[in-house]
């Protein structure tokens, strides 16, 4: 047996891994493009995925650099 | 006087009763929603931050976008834990609870068939990475011979520069990564459905963004799979000994790839249904 069998066989049987040990990245793949979406009646959703991929991916350029394409998301610091 | 929403996490069946100790987004105390034999678990969020426009903003704040979703994460897991759940998409708000018990009520047969679906089970995730760097420079060192050996018999009798042979051996290196590409692929595609004779369903989410993931590896599987509970363990051997199998495999057969397991997940990528509740007069449609 290895050490990942006994990991996973260890986590299968606790069945569950705490919050805190999961990757921001991995969760964002589950919550970014899973679950049930809802549509109507809201106040607010973001069902539309594109708009947070969008979103994610501005801030990726920002991290990357200013000369990477900027997306028009100057609203401005209208309150902070 | 901030206006405020109600934020929902997920949905349950009431028999799992989950009592929640647990905090949701910005540490606001988590409450149950029932109607039916459905149970909502919502908390309330305030609209400066909830707002279509102050989202947007947010949305672009990493940090912010981190927290939300490991509150959201962690009531999941706690709901989970109870019972059945089906997670909603990350950030979804109704302006108050009598919406979220109209939700149950009109699109209560869709939530028991999304909940039935997943009872029993887990999600799994599984990432394949391969080194193209590591795996060029192994299948270098076996072409690299031969090509220097060429080199100088070429340079021998046409008197061809160094220029040249450089180009030559960028080419060579070009085909080299595409053909590792190739093959990095394929196994993909055996690591998965093999994966997929364990699970009972299996999904793949598109390739994670070094930026966010931190590996600069390419990422050639980053698959979901949702396994019966009793089969965790066997679904997480399945994929050690695909990994010891990479690993011992020649550089002949492609350098090793890396495989990484996590979970298991409540069933985030199983449950993703779009139900519309818009104009409902009068039960579901």
């Amino acid at each position: 047996m290895t050490p990942d069998v006994r990991r996973g066989a260890a986590l299968a049987e606790e069945g569950r891994l705490p919050p805190e040990r999961v990757a921001l990245v991995d969760l964002l793949d589950r919550l970014l493009a899973g679950g049930v979406v809802v549509t109507g009646d809201l106040v607010l959703s973001i069902a539309d995925i594109e708009l947070v991929r969008i979103s994610l991916r501005a801030l990726i350029a920002s991290v990357r650099g200013p000369d990477e394409t900027q997306t028009e998301v100057d609203h401005g610091p209208s309150w902070s | 006087m901030t206006e405020s929403g109600i934020y929902l996490y997920a949905v349950t069946s009431e028999a799992g009763d989950a009592c929640l100790s647990v905090r949701g987004v910005l540490g606001a105390p988590v409450r149950k929603v029932g109607a039916a034999d459905l149970a909502a678990y919502v908390s309330t969020v305030p609209l400066d931050q909830f707002g279509e426009e102050p989202l947007a903003r947010l949305l672009e704040d990493l940090d912010w976008v981190g927290e939300v979703a490991r509150a959201h994460h962690r009531v999941v897991e706690a709901v989970a834990e109870a019972g059945p759940t089906a997670p909603v998409r990350l950030v979804t708000v109704y302006s108050g609870e009598e919406q979220v018990r109209e939700l149950l009520e009109r699109r209560h047969d869709d939530f028991l068939a999304v909940l039935s679906r997943v009872a029993g089970r887990r999600e799994w995730g599984v990432k394949a990475y391969v080194d193209p760097d590591a795996a060029s420079r192994t299948a270098e060192g076996a072409a690299g011979r031969e090509s220097s050996a060429g080199r100088e018999a070429t340079t021998g009798r046409t008197g061809a520069g160094p220029g040249t042979a450089y180009l030559q051996r960028r080419k060579e290196n070009l085909h080299n990564r595409q053909d590792l590409w190739r093959q990095a692929v394929a196994r993909a595609e055996r690591l998965h459905a093999a994966l997929g004779e364990i699970a009972v369903a299996g999904r793949r989410h598109r390739p994670q963004d070094p930026q966010l993931s931190g590996r600069r590896e390419w990422m050639v599987l980053n698959g979901a799979y949702l396994v019966e509970e009793d089969r965790g363990a066997e679904f997480a051997a399945a994929v050690a000994a695909f990994r010891e199998a990479a690993s011992a495999a020649g550089p002949g057969e492609g350098a090793g790839m890396d495989v990484e397991l996590t979970g298991p997940w409540a069933p985030y990528s199983f449950t993703a249904v779009e139900l519309e509740t818009e104009g409902g007069e009068g039960g579901a449609r």
